[in-house]
């Protein structure tokens, strides 16, 4: 009895184990997760000890003598652009003297802080509500499901648009007018995992033990079901970012030297062609920290999927 | 159908109407001389003044009978006008995206499906990859920065970079449809058809790039989901050749997860609509909303709202409708 509770232990320890091997077996063998992966953990760092690498008082500082140049000369940006005479600035300065690279150092925090607000208010959104749904009864469930469909229904940036013009443009404001478009996905989403997870075999023994639905929902199935939101979790803070700067490049930003990904493009434009590193490196941070994240959902997604272990 | 429809205006309504901003509603109709009471005449005059389910109940009437007030931001013309003049150039750069989207994106994901894991199947996925990440507004300026400034640099042929139309042509063509393409080739007018095409590329192929990766990675996935039956082995070893296996056999049956997506499809295309009008400065009804936006005029952001949620709505529902004929399956049933 003894002897067969302990290989059964070590079963499940060996189990744990080749799963983890797998995974970093499918991380190895795709390098495109792995470079995901590096690159996203690198952003994250970067955005964590930004103000250590560059002071953030720099936002605000306005040095003519620098204005506008390039700073490296491997690149050539044509005949209209300057040469910085002094200083290391690698990705060239601003209208007001400033690093590029500085610049968009210091605008990674807010731009992932967002993202990540966002993207775990939905899922706390879609938890709650997505629970209510699957155990609150026909009408609930019809009632919530319409709403979402209403949602469903709005170009995703139109609402924020919408939301963004009636309420004021501030940074809470607009991480609420995202977010407002960003929960139905997700109480959609967990509603259908909790109702898959409701038919299986576990679920009828925990009832037949005279387990509760709270708890039975909240110790057994979401824990269960954690693994797609957390794929669509990742794969979705690169689309928050990508609407949060479409936002600000629109127009919403709250303060004019606000550093943002995507008003340091706005603030480009009126010198795109003496300077197009100005529109042309904030995009591109934009560009490779959505693909960072969306390679790692990718990665992740591969690596949760039963059917590719075989 | 209705029912999302009557949701989404009475969000918009109460965003519009019911929510305190600075900016009050029946602003427009005021101007800073006014005194006291005559705003407040104005105020009873428009409604203003009733509680907020009976001025809804007014709006509905009158949006139903073509009366959206008047557009503050275009001068206090009546919205319906304004929109209506400016929807053909709406329509134009968004059905071209769409037929990009479709005449790239999917033997993109055919190609990536039967080569997977070769070359074709990994630069599909770059492109489909990319299409997530990069900001539409970001490509529009990298597009206008590389064929209208830099070709020009190297002595290429550019690309116009805004506008629909050359200047000099401008009223040239008169205007049956809306739409400069189909009116020009109606006149026959070739130089007016030439330069209305060439100033649809660039806008039109970046609003394509975000649904075209979708769009790529969707039939990808379905393809090989289907490639992978037993049906397709069954087709082979009749001894049909690869081209028909994969374009009559295979091709009908993953084309039925790429309809569901329509309605998400249209949604990106009519989001992206706004910031591709406004990089390329198109004059239709996506760079309007965003002024309206920036002006508080809500009547026009009503509007533009709620035939775009139409649109969608409507496109879902077609691909509901179409099921049947695209899935004999289902008509069975």
């Amino acid at each position: 009895m003894i002897r067969e509770k302990e290989s059964g232990a070590k079963r499940v320890r060996r189990g744990k184990f080749e799963s983890l091997r797998f995974a970093l077996r499918l991380l190895t063998s795709n390098p495109l997760v792995l470079v995901g992966s590096v690159l996203s953990i690198a952003i994250i760092g970067v955005a964590l000890f930004s103000s250590l690498l560059v002071k953030p008082s720099l936002a605000n500082v306005v040095s003519y003598s620098s204005q506008l140049c390039w700073g490296n000369h491997l690149i050539d940006w044509g005949p209209g652009s300057s040469i910085c005479s002094s200083g290391n600035y690698w990705l060239g300065t601003d209208y007001f003297g400033r690093g590029v690279l500085s610049m968009i150092i210091l605008a990674l925090p807010l731009d992932l802080e967002i993202a990540f607000a966002v993207v775990l208010g939905s899922i706390g959104i879609g938890i709650l509500l997505g629970g209510i749904s699957a155990y609150g009864g026909l009408v609930v469930d019809e009632t919530i499901l319409r709403i979402t469909d209403i949602f469903f229904a709005f170009p995703t940036l139109l609402l924020a648009l919408v939301v963004a013009a009636v309420v004021g443009p501030s940074i809470p404001t607009l991480t609420f007018a995202v977010l407002l478009v960003w929960w139905p996905l997700y109480v959609r989403l967990v509603r259908g995992q909790i109702l898959a997870e409701k038919e299986k075999n576990y679920v009828e023994c925990l009832k037949s033990v005279g387990a509760s639905d709270s708890r039975i929902l909240f110790t057994h199935i979401i824990p269960n079901s954690i693994y797609p939101i957390l794929v669509q979790a990742t794969l979705d803070i690169g689309g928050v970012i990508l609407i949060f700067s479409s936002l600000m490049f629109l127009g919403f930003s709250p303060k004019q030297n606000l550093p943002e990904l995507g008003n340091l493009v706005a603030e480009g434009i009126q010198n795109v062609f003496t300077a197009p590193w100005l529109i042309i490196f904030p995009g591109l941070a934009i560009v490779i920290t959505t693909l960072a994240f969306n390679l790692v959902g990718d990665g992740l997604r591969d690596i949760l999927d039963p059917r590719l272990r075989h | 159908m209705i029912l999302v429809l009557f949701g989404i205006s009475l969000i918009v309504f109460y965003l519009s109407r019911g929510y305190p901003t600075k900016f009050p509603p029946w602003g427009q109709y005021v101007t800073l001389s006014m005194s006291q009471a005559e705003i407040a005449y104005i105020k009873q005059l428009h409604g203003f003044n009733l509680p907020l389910y009976e001025q809804y109940f007014y709006w509905v009437r009158d949006a139903i009978s073509g009366n959206w007030g008047l557009s503050k931001w275009a001068g206090n013309q009546q919205t319906l006008t304004v929109f209506t003049n400016r929807f053909p150039l709406t329509v134009e750069l968004a059905v071209s995206a769409i037929i990009i989207t479709v005449a790239i994106g999917l033997p993109l994901g055919i190609v990536s499906a039967t080569k997977n894991n070769k070359l074709p199947d990994h630069v599909s996925r770059i492109i489909a990859l990319s299409g997530y990440a990069i900001p539409v507004f970001w490509l529009g300026f990298l597009f206008q920065l590389i064929f209208s400034y830099y070709f020009k640099l190297w002595g290429l042929p550019t690309l116009p970079s805004s506008g629909y139309v050359d200047q000099t042509f401008a009223n040239s063509v008169h205007l049956v449809t809306g739409l400069p393409l189909l009116d020009a080739l109606l006149e026959g007018n070739l130089s007016y058809l030439a330069s209305s095409l060439v100033h649809l590329i660039l806008p039109a192929f970046t609003l394509a790039f975000a649904t075209l990766g979708y769009l790529t990675r969707i039939v990808r996935s379905s393809m090989l989901e289907v490639l992978k039956q037993d049906y397709i082995t069954m087709a082979r070893s009749k001894g049909l050749s690869e081209r028909v296996v994969i374009y009559r056999h295979a091709l009908r049956n993953a084309l039925i997860p790429v309809a569901t997506v329509t309605g998400v499809l249209f949604a990106s295309l009519l989001g992206g609509v706004v910031v591709v009008e406004f990089v390329f400065s198109w004059p239709g009804v996506g760079s309007a909303a965003l002024q309206a936006t920036f002006q508080n005029d809500t009547n026009f952001l009503m509007l533009y709202t709620i035939v775009s949620a139409a649109i969608i709505v409507l496109a879902n529902l077609t691909v509901d409708v179409l099921y049947g004929f695209i899935d004999p399956r289902i008509r069975l049933r």
